[in-house]
């Protein structure tokens, strides 16, 4: 199997679309090699993200599957009235006579000096906007796998969240169609102490964060990586919850109202009976992105902040 | 009425007359009913030939996007009253089973794809749609309708620049109503809104819309030039003064239902219409117009008029009788799969 990094993955997997589907248009971003062999099928749009991702979900209304490049994450906030108001609810309103398959491709997260507009975690206002669903890859394999089939396969606006720290990561990737799932949750590491249920970046973290706990206090964490958040893999999650009795949740997104507290939501109404200690959340503070090394590193979610909770929780 | 046929004039006037109709209905539906009608809702009255002169212009196949006020464009489509009455109370019947309700008429099946109430929503849209006929290579073209209200948005500023960049066969409607939400005070003005399509370098003119063959001649010959790839068109619809009856969300049917003979003669009607359908009712316009041109008679025009009236009484029988939707349904439809 050929190993490549997350950003490898995801070209790979735009040329392959473009190669399969004559409907695929991609909107805005900077495509590199892409842009000469399928220049009729690339737009560059001016600056401007409310326009375009409208013009995106008009035009998968009408016949198009268009992936939506809009690079940093903070900037889809100037396009959230399209996004929100239009593409989430066309299905609904029409009582299920329209799709609009658009994906919109996000860099979300800290990624190191961002700031505060440059380094947003968004996933929470989709995930409580319906009529989104939201691919959160943490590895070259799912970054390609989930990208086919929100562009090829869905018939619904896809979120797909990429993550700045991610692009370097390496990893085998498949060869051929390699496609994966949305909905169905991958266990990245057995374990019967403890569940961490992670996302996007949080996985490397967490299985990090797992080895080491292994080695220096014989806890065996089982590290789920949820791939999409919509749809939820519940049943894996309850699986992994009954089995172990212990869960920590480790997620870059702000605490409140973030990945973290949904999960946390689930797990206590439906597998609160299996719980042997609190449910323990690893999340960014309640504050915005600064800017200062000192800072930015002191509200990231880390390894250590995943040991730590663990540990609490296992005593 | 310069070329249209007398049988082309004469169904066009169908079609306006049965958007008269259908909103007087809707009124009903909101003051003689209780608990049928409960929000707040947009109606047409006077803006009839906006809609019926644009829609004579599109082909099959194409598209077309509106906003909260969008009962007449789905009918100048060809959408029938019946489903598009159920769909304002909320029926089963209606063209999205109720779901939409009156802010979202649409008619997936007339190319009216998706209604936005968002005042400029519908505007990128439309160019997307355009975008998708132009990378398909068909000849369909995408229309967007919406008030003055909209040009306050940003969302239609990227939209319009975008489509002027790309070279997108979308038209621009903007129907200038007076009836725009927010600030506005009284006697402001400011530019002319069709100076600001064309500071965007799209093709764009005033057109009169009080009067039907201005707006068919206006809209003819910007579809022919959406049709030729030469870009986009902005058309500012001056749609005169505003129907006294307006008034917030709620309209008011002053002396009740439109009595066709108002048009010919003002002074019967109700004192607070009576400028309004000298100057500014695109229906009294034509009507008179059709008079005394010896085209249509009075007496020809309320024979229309009352198999119109007929069509729309068994169209609101038909909404009424229709049952509303299984209440669990409302968990369907989020998505796809």
């Amino acid at each position: 199997m050929p190993e490549m990094s997350y950003a490898e993955a995801l070209s790979q997997a735009l040329v392959e679309i473009m190669e399969q589907e004559p409907r695929a248009v991609l909107i805005g971003g900077a495509f590199g090699p892409l842009g000469k062999r399928f220049a009729n099928r690339i737009k560059q749009p001016p600056i401007a993200e409310l326009g375009y991702c409208g013009i995106a979900v008009g035009a998968a209304m009408t016949g198009l599957r268009p992936i939506v490049s809009l690079g940093t994450a903070s900037f889809i906030y100037e396009a959230l009235p399209q996004v929100l108001n239009e593409a989430s609810v066309a299905r609904y309103g029409s009582a299920g006579q329209l799709s609009v398959p658009v994906v919109f491709h996000v860099r979300v997260g800290i990624r190191g000096a961002g700031a505060m507009q440059h380094s947003a975690a968004p996933q929470p206002i989709f995930w409580n906007t319906p009529g989104l669903q939201i691919a959160v890859p943490s590895s070259p394999a799912d970054a390609k796998g989930l990208m086919l089939t929100a562009a090829l396969r869905s018939q619904d606006p896809t979120i797909f969240i990429d993550h700045t720290r991610l692009h370097r990561l390496r990893g085998p990737v498949p060869d051929g169609p390699t496609e994966v799932p949305f909905g169905v949750a991958q266990v990245k590491r057995e374990g019967k102490d403890v569940t961490v249920l992670a996302t996007s970046v949080m996985v490397p973290r967490a299985l990090e964060a797992a080895e080491q706990l292994a080695r220096e206090d014989g806890i065996a964490a089982e590290v789920v990586d949820l791939r999409t958040l919509v749809p939820l893999d519940k049943a894996a999650v309850l699986a992994s919850v009954a089995k172990t009795g212990r869960v920590l949740i480790a997620d870059e997104t702000q605490k409140s109202c973030g990945v973290g507290a949904e999960l946390a939501a689930l797990i206590c109404e439906e597998a609160f009976f299996h719980l042997k200690a609190p449910v323990r959340r690893v999340a960014i503070p309640d504050v915005p992105i600064p800017y200062s090394k000192s800072e930015e590193d002191y509200v990231t979610p880390g390894s250590h902040h995943i040991m730590a909770g663990v540990r609490e929780i296992c005593r | 009425m310069g070329e249209l046929s007398l049988e082309t004039t004469k169904a066009l006037l169908r079609r306006m007359l049965l958007i008269r109709r259908a909103e007087e209905q809707v009124i009903h539906f909101a003051t003689d009913y209780k608990e049928l009608l409960t929000g707040h809702y947009h109606v047409y009255i006077g803006q009839e030939a906006t809609g019926v002169g644009v829609c004579h212009a599109l082909q099959p196949g194409d598209y077309l996007f509106t906003t909260h006020r969008n009962h007449g464009h789905v009918i100048a489509r060809g959408g029938e009253s019946g489903p598009v009455l159920a769909e304002i109370i909320g029926r089963v019947g209606g063209y999205n089973r109720g779901r939409g309700g009156t802010f979202h008429v649409s008619a997936p099946h007339l190319g009216i794809l998706h209604t936005s109430a968002i005042v400029a929503g519908c505007v990128p849209l439309a160019a997307g749609a355009a975008l998708s006929a132009q990378q398909r290579g068909t000849s369909q073209i995408s229309v967007a309708f919406f008030g003055e209200g909209a040009m306050d948005e940003g969302a239609s500023y990227e939209a319009l620049s975008i489509a002027a960049l790309w070279t997108l066969p979308v038209l621009f409607v903007c129907e200038t109503n007076g009836m725009a939400g927010g600030r506005r005070e009284k006697g402001e003005s400011g530019p002319r809104l069709v100076d600001r399509a064309l500071a965007l370098g799209i093709t764009a003119e005033v057109v009169d819309g009080t009067r039907l063959a201005a707006v068919c001649d206006a809209a003819g010959r910007a579809v022919e030039r959406l049709r030729a790839g030469s870009g986009p068109v902005f058309l500012q619809v001056q749609t005169g003064n505003t129907w006294p009856g307006h008034s917030g969300g709620r309209a008011v049917l002053q002396g009740g239902d439109f009595d066709l003979t108002w048009a010919y003669d003002a002074a019967a009607a109700p004192q607070e219409l009576r400028e309004w359908i000298e100057t500014s009712d695109s229906v009294s316009i034509l009507l008179r117009d059709l008079d005394r041109s010896g085209v249509l008679s009075r007496a020809a025009a309320i024979e229309l008029d009352r198999e119109v009236r007929a069509e729309t009484q068994a169209a609101a029988k038909m909404a009424l009788e229709s049952p509303y939707p299984s209440p669990e349904g409302a968990l369907q439809h989020v998505f796809g799969r």
